[in-house]
């Protein structure tokens, strides 16, 4: 048990997540890690069986040989449980199923990591540039970007 | 027998009612709005890759720049979420006066919040009024952090600053006229028959709506749901003061700004009980001049900013500066409901809805 | 009477003489910028924090109207004064060129805070410009981060100064 959500809330997880998923805890949030395939039913089943219906937060981190997807994913009113689901996908192939079919919210911050971190989101409704312009080349946020003088 | 062309109408960026550089593309079919596609992008100053080459500290006044309206409050977030990071305590007093600057800044960026809704539909009169009353808070951020607008006022650890001695009666004759700035603000824009048509109705948003789409704040609060992270996750020492959560019935314009005008009077309260019960002491703690925290730790903090909920997302590799810093921007993800609440409205109720969603460009674009 | 001094045209006997009588000998390039120094016509642009202090000059604590300032004009063909408020970003840029072209002359341009002088603290970043003038012919640079109202007005005075003296 962490700080934050009952042993009970992680037993179920455990339940729903199947061995498709490693389940980290920290002092601050239950950590799930899949893989980029079952991404989509993970999702759909944090939000149906376990009333996660909050996304608060998507973002993309560069890790080198790898991109990690981060959501934050948090239950209102109700605000138990605290989740995060993590996934990996390479370099070479940076793409993932979009989440907008499950949370809306996903669709502009999934523009963003697709933006500025270069991952691209399969299915999603409307996958272009949100904060650069339509004709930039490059995706700044990625470790190996380098601006033009 | 007709057939009619959907035309473009382009709402900015460069538009005394957009907050800043918002571009909203109106496709009009008459009088109708058949879409409404938001372009962000035009204030983005790229703070996230900036903060990979800032060590920790040097990002305070970055976070300040984030939502100007209210600087004490992403410096507060961003503080707090490195705090939580390093594991660092912080003083009871310095959790004190950090409440009483935040909230102050969130007054003033309601303040804000209802004159340029004022000027957005036309009643120049109000922005003026505001900006006044504005001002008042302009001079206690000055006097504690030496900045009007952008006040980097919160340290690792604590505050800057102790309160000056001419804080105390400033705050207090603020916190003695505030009922009667609100009832000005009630008399002179709520009530107005003029705003009340234009807002009354306009832009309603479901609450289903809202939560799917990660609306929060304010606008969360006017769709009828009381979810405010300051009683919902405290941060700070929010636990241990009263305060009432104002939601709305309806969802509309209107609802989103009497929730915004009752949340101003709940501040004030907050900030009165803060002063009445704030203890004496030191306002920072030892913290080390250059933080380093263990590599590979994250962390998420969020907070209950003017906009809704402010997150840093924050990643360590063991230096000083952060490996990936991301800004979960309320203002970014509330304009996504946009085009949503404007399809079938007018092209007018367009400026209604950005200026009730009170988005804040420099939060929104980073 | 103070329009003596600052219309006259320097110089002769003849001038000193005629002032005397209450007649002023002057060119109309005087009359036209004694007229436009003291009415800008700022356009409403801005993006950032520095607006939001453009805002509170425009209020009633700093109130810009007694500098004959306050009309501030959506439409940049009915404007004179570009402020340029806060960062111009790569997206921004087309944007403000274009808003500049439309501006009838003659037309003025104030950076207003470090990010429109250059750059400012975002400088190394990818999206913003080193400055306004990378853009255009910048008349005024007000620094500060944000500069006061006070600071604007400084600014917006010293273009008076220029506008005044025809050095445009």
């Amino acid at each position: 048990m962490n700080a934050v959500n009952s042993d009970a809330i992680i037993e179920k997880l455990r339940t729903i997540a199947g061995n498709k998923a490693e389940i980290v805890l920290d002092a601050f949030f239950t950590y799930i890690k899949v893989s980029p395939d079952d991404l989509l039913t993970l999702m759909q089943l944090l939000r149906d069986q376990l009333g996660m219906n909050y996304l608060a937060n998507m973002t993309g981190v560069d890790q080198g040989e790898e991109f990690e997807l981060v959501y934050h994913l948090y239950a209102i009113p109700d605000n138990q449980q605290k989740l995060v689901v993590k996934t990996r996908v390479s370099r070479d192939l940076a793409e993932l199923p979009s989440i907008s079919s499950i949370y809306p919210t996903a669709d502009w911050q999934e523009r963003e990591v697709w933006d500025l971190m270069g991952v691209s989101f399969s299915r999603h409704p409307n996958l272009v540039r949100v904060l650069l312009p339509e004709d930039f080349t490059g995706h700044p946020l990625r470790k190996d970007f380098k601006k033009e003088a | 027998m007709f057939t009619t062309d959907l035309y473009t109408i382009n709402i900015g960026p460069q538009h005394p009612s957009t907050h800043g550089g918002l571009h909203v593309e109106a496709l009009m079919d008459g009088e109708v709005v058949k879409d409404a596609i938001v372009h962000l992008g035009y204030v983005h100053r790229s703070v996230e890759k900036i903060a990979e080459s800032r060590t920790y500290t040097q990002f305070i006044p970055y976070a300040s720049r984030l939502d100007y309206l209210a600087s004490n409050l992403p410096t507060l977030g961003y503080a707090q979420a490195v705090e939580k990071l390093m594991g660092l305590s912080v003083p009871e007093r310095a959790e004190y006066i950090r409440i009483i600057m935040a909230e102050l800044s969130r007054i003033a960026s309601h303040m804000l919040f209802i004159g340029s809704l004022a000027v957005d539909l036309g009643a120049t009169t109000g922005l003026v009024y505001c900006l006044r009353d504005r001002e008042r808070i302009m001079n206690m951020l000055e006097m504690t952090s030496g900045q009007r607008l952008i006040a980097s006022y919160m340290r690792f650890g604590g505050v800057s600053a102790d309160l000056p001695e001419e804080f105390f009666p400033a705050v207090q004759s603020f916190l003695n006229d505030l009922p009667g700035m609100i009832d000005e603000y009630n008399g002179l824009i709520t009530g107005n028959e003029i705003l009340q048509a234009r807002c009354r109705g306009i832009g309603i948003l479901s609450p289903e709506d809202a939560i799917d789409y990660g609306v929060t704040g304010p606008n969360l609060r006017a769709s009828g749901i009381a979810y405010d992270l300051r009683r919902a996750d405290p941060y700070g020492v929010y636990g241990r003061f009263k305060f009432e959560i104002p939601t709305g019935q309806r969802g509309d314009c209107l609802d989103r700004l009497t929730v915004r005008i009752k949340e101003i009077e709940q501040s004030g309260s907050i900030i009165r009980q803060a002063l009445e019960t704030m203890p004496d002491g030191e306002i920072q703690a030892k913290a080390p001049k250059v933080l380093k925290p263990a590599k590979g730790k994250e962390v998420y903090h969020r907070i209950e900013s003017a906009k809704g909920e402010l997150g840093y997302y924050l990643v360590s590799d063991g230096t000083d500066k952060p490996f990936r810093l991301h800004v979960r921007a309320p203002s970014f993800v509330n304009l996504m409901v946009l085009p949503l609440i404007s399809r079938g409205g007018k092209l007018q109720d367009i400026i209604a809805n950005i200026a009730t969603l009170d988005p804040v460009l420099g939060e929104s674009d980073r | 009477m103070v329009l003596n001094h600052d219309l006259m045209t320097e110089g002769t006997d003849e001038v000193a003489h005629l002032a005397k009588h209450n007649i002023i000998v002057t060119t109309l390039e005087k009359i036209w910028n004694w007229g436009r120094a003291r009415s800008f016509w700022p356009l409403s642009y801005g993006c950032n924090c520095c607006p939001i202090e453009m805002m509170a000059s425009g209020g009633a604590r700093f109130d810009i109207a007694r500098f004959g300032y306050e009309v501030f004009r959506a439409s940049p063909r009915q404007a004179d004064l570009l402020i340029i408020a806060g960062p111009i970003t790569l997206k921004m840029a087309p944007v403000v060129k274009r808003i500049y072209e439309q501006m009838p002359a003659p037309k003025w341009v104030l950076a207003m805070g470090n990010c429109a002088t250059s750059g400012g603290p975002f400088r190394d970043g990818y999206s913003v410009l080193p400055g306004a003038d990378s853009l255009f012919k910048v008349d005024v640079f007000v620094p500060g981060c944000p500069p006061r109202p006070e600071a604007l007005f400084h600014g917006m005075l010293a273009l008076k100064q220029k506008v005044e003296q025809g050095r445009y």
